[in-house]
C-alpha cells in the first residue's frame, strides 16, 4: 500500500484511459501527458498501460508500506524521498516506511509516480483512471490508501536516463477540425499568427484559450468531440477538449491537437504562452 | 432502401467523422444505424463509435490510422450495407418522472410561457414519443428528438449552478434528463427516478441511440419506491420492442 498522508492540490490515479464507452458518453479519461506515462512505465519495465499517479501543480506526501522501485517523470516539483532530492527518469528503490514528498512546482504542471507494477486499485469499465460518476471518487484525499504489489527481485536495465523533457515547446501542432472551413481569414490570421495564453478556466475537462477570436454565429448538430478537439464557441472562445471532456458538443470543431501536442499542453499551466502550427 | 450522400472526413490521427446530410431525420439515424451494423460485421479491432443525429464518429485505438484506405473500405461498406446479415433490436422504453413543483421547479413558469395550464404541458409532454438521436455530454444523457412545437421553450437566461440528478427539462427543440447532477441551463420541469448511467451494471446504459422515450406521469409515492427500486438496482424500465 501507499498510504497518502497528505494529498496535495489535485492527485488521481490514471492509466491510458477507458475504451469502447463512447457511445453512452462516456469520456476516454487516462492520464493527460501519456508520454510522461509511457516513459515512466518504460524505465520501471512495466506495461504501457500500468497505472500511475497523476499529480496537479502541488505535490503530496506519500508512505510506502511495501519495497517497490518507482520512477517519476513529467513536471517537476522539488520531489525529495526521506528529504533527499530525486530527479525524473530514475529507477529510484524504496523501502518499507520511506516517504516521497514533494515541494515547488519548477517546470511543467503534472507530475507523474509510477510504481514497479504498477497501481493496482480496482478497475471500472475496464480502466483504473478516476472520473466521476463512472469511479466512486474524484481524486485521492489525505488517508486513503493506494494499493501495489511489493517488487523485490527486479533488477532494473536502467537506473537512469538523460533527456529533455517533451514539453517544453509553446507550439502546438493542430490538424484541421471538421469545421476547419467555417473559419474567416481574419480568424486564420489569428490562430495560425497570434501568441496566445492558457486562461484560468483549464483542467482536466478543457483548456480554455485566454484571447478571443473574432465571433461567429454558426449553429451545427451536436456530434463527436475528441481529446484534442478544438471548438470555438460564438464569442470567440476556443476550447480545447482534454482527456476527461465531453464525448459529444455542438460548437464548431476547428482544430484538431496532435496527440503529442495533448501531452504539451496537458504541461501547461495558467498564463503559459500557446501558439497554433497546421501540420 | 434510399442511400444518401455521405462525406467521410479525417479527424485528427485516430478518428474519422462520417458525416450524412445535416438534418433531424430519424430516416438518417436509421441509415447511420445499419452503416454501422453493416461496418461491424467486418470485425475489425480497434474500433469504437458513436452516433450523433447526422454523424458518426470512429475512433481508432491501434496505432496507426491510414485514412485514404479506411475510406475506401467504409465507402464499400455503404454501398454494401443492404447484405449486412444482423438485425437490430430497438426499443420503446417508458420512463417515469414525477412532476411534482418539488422537482420540477420551472413547471408553472413554463407552462404559463407556453400559454398552457400545467396539466396540458405534462399531458403533451407525456403523450409523445422521442427518438434518441445520440448519447453524450454526460455518461447516459439522451439528445432526445419529436419535442411538440407547443413545448418549445428557450434555455433559462440564467444556467443554473446545481441541477439535481435525474432533473427532466425542457431547452429549445430538446427535452432530455440529466443524469448526474451539474451545472444546467435547460427548464427543469419533473424528475425521473430510475439511473440512466449506472457503472456498476453489465450493461451501465440501457438506453441505446435509435431507441424511443416516453415519459409516464407518476405520484410522489411511486417516485419514492422507484428510487429505492432503482438504487438498488433492481427496477426494471418497461420496454417495448420496436421492430420486432
Amino acid at each position: 500500500m501507499l498510504k497518502v498522508l497528505k494529498s496535495g492540490f489535485f492527485v488521481t490515479i490514471q492509466d491510458l484511459g477507458r475504451f469502447g464507452y463512447r457511445d453512452i458518453g462516456v469520456p476516454i479519461s487516462g492520464a493527460m501527458d501519456v508520454d510522461s506515462v509511457k516513459k515512466a512505465n518504460l524505465l520501471l519495465e512495466n506495461n504501457p498501460g500500468d497505472a500511475v499517479m497523476e499529480i496537479t501543480m502541488t505535490g503530496p506526501t506519500l508512505q510506502f508500506e511495501d519495497p517497490t522501485y518507482i520512477c517519476l517523470t513529467g513536471a517537476h516539483i522539488s520531489a525529495t524521498l526521506n528529504k533527499v532530492p530525486v530527479e525524473n527518469y530514475q529507477a529510484i528503490k524504496v523501502e518499507k516506511g520511506d516517504v516521497l514528498s514533494y515541494g515547488r512546482l519548477t517546470d511543467g504542471f503534472r507530475a507523474y509516480l509510477a510504481v514497479k507494477g504498477g497501481f493496482t486499485t480496482d478497475k471500472v469499465l475496464g480502466s483504473r483512471s478516476q472520473f466521476i460518476p463512472v469511479t466512486e471518487k474524484k481524486r485521492l484525499k489525505d488517508g486513503d490508501e493506494v494499493p501495489y504489489d511489493r517488487a523485490l527481485s527486479f533488477k532494473p536495465i536502467l537506473t537512469e536516463v538523460k533527456i529533455e523533457e517533451h514539453y517544453h515547446s509553446n507550439e502546438l501542432e493542430v490538424f484541421k477540425g471538421p469545421e476547419f472551413s467555417l473559419l474567416t481569414d481574419k480568424q486564420l490570421k489569428e490562430i495560425f499568427t497570434k501568441t496566445f495564453s492558457v486562461s484560468k478556466e483549464n483542467n482536466r475537462m478543457a483548456y480554455q484559450v485566454a484571447e478571443l477570436l473574432e465571433g461567429h454565429s454558426h449553429s451545427m448538430l451536436t456530434s463527436g468531440t475528441l481529446p484534442g478537439t478544438v471548438q470555438l464557441t460564438p464569442a470567440g472562445r476556443l476550447i480545447i477538449l482534454m482527456k476527461d471532456g465531453q464525448t459529444t458538443g455542438g460548437y464548431p470543431r476547428v482544430l484538431q491537437l496532435s496527440e503529442a501536442s495533448i501531452c504539451t499542453l496537458a504541461q501547461k499551466k495558467s498564463g503559459d504562452k500557446l501558439s497554433f502550427k497546421l501540420l | 432502401m434510399k442511400s444518401y450522400p455521405i462525406s467521410i472526413k479525417p479527424f485528427g490521427e485516430r478518428a474519422i467523422l462520417v458525416e450524412w446530410p445535416n438534418e433531424v431525420k430519424e430516416a438518417i439515424l436509421v441509415d447511420i444505424l445499419n452503416f454501422m451494423d453493416a461496418f461491424k460485421e467486418l470485425k475489425i479491432p480497434g474500433w469504437e463509435m458513436s452516433v450523433a443525429y447526422n454523424s458518426l464518429t470512429m475512433v481508432y485505438n491501434k496505432d496507426h490510422l491510414d485514412f485514404e484506405e479506411t475510406k475506401n473500405l467504409l465507402l464499400d461498406c455503404y454501398k454494401n450495407q443492404s447484405k449486412a446479415k444482423t438485425k437490430r433490436t430497438q426499443h420503446l422504453w417508458t420512463l417515469p418522472v414525477c412532476y411534482d413543483l418539488e422537482f420540477g421547479m420551472d413547471i408553472v413558469e413554463v407552462a404559463k410561457t407556453l400559454s398552457l395550464s400545467v396539466e396540458e404541458l405534462i399531458e403533451q409532454h407525456t403523450s409523445h414519443q422521442y427518438v434518441v438521436y445520440g448519447i453524450g455530454f454526460l455518461p447516459g444523457f439522451m439528445y432526445l428528438g419529436g419535442l411538440p412545437q407547443s413545448l418549445e421553450i428557450p434555455r433559462r437566461a440564467e444556467p443554473r449552478l446545481r441541477v439535481a440528478k435525474g432533473s427532466v427539462g425542457l431547452a429549445g427543440k430538446q427535452t432530455g434528463i440529466y443524469p448526474q447532477e451539474s451545472p444546467g441551463g435547460w427548464n427543469i420541469i419533473g424528475n425521473c427516478p430510475i439511473p440512466l448511467f449506472n457503472p456498476d451494471m453489465k450493461d451501465p446504459c440501457f438506453v441505446k441511440v435509435g431507441d424511443k422515450i416516453q415519459f409516464q406521469k407518476i405520484s410522489k409515492a411511486e417516485y419514492e419506491l422507484h428510487k429505492i427500486e432503482g438504487e438498488v438496482g433492481i427496477y426494471k424500465p418497461e420496454k417495448t420492442e420496436l421492430n420486432a
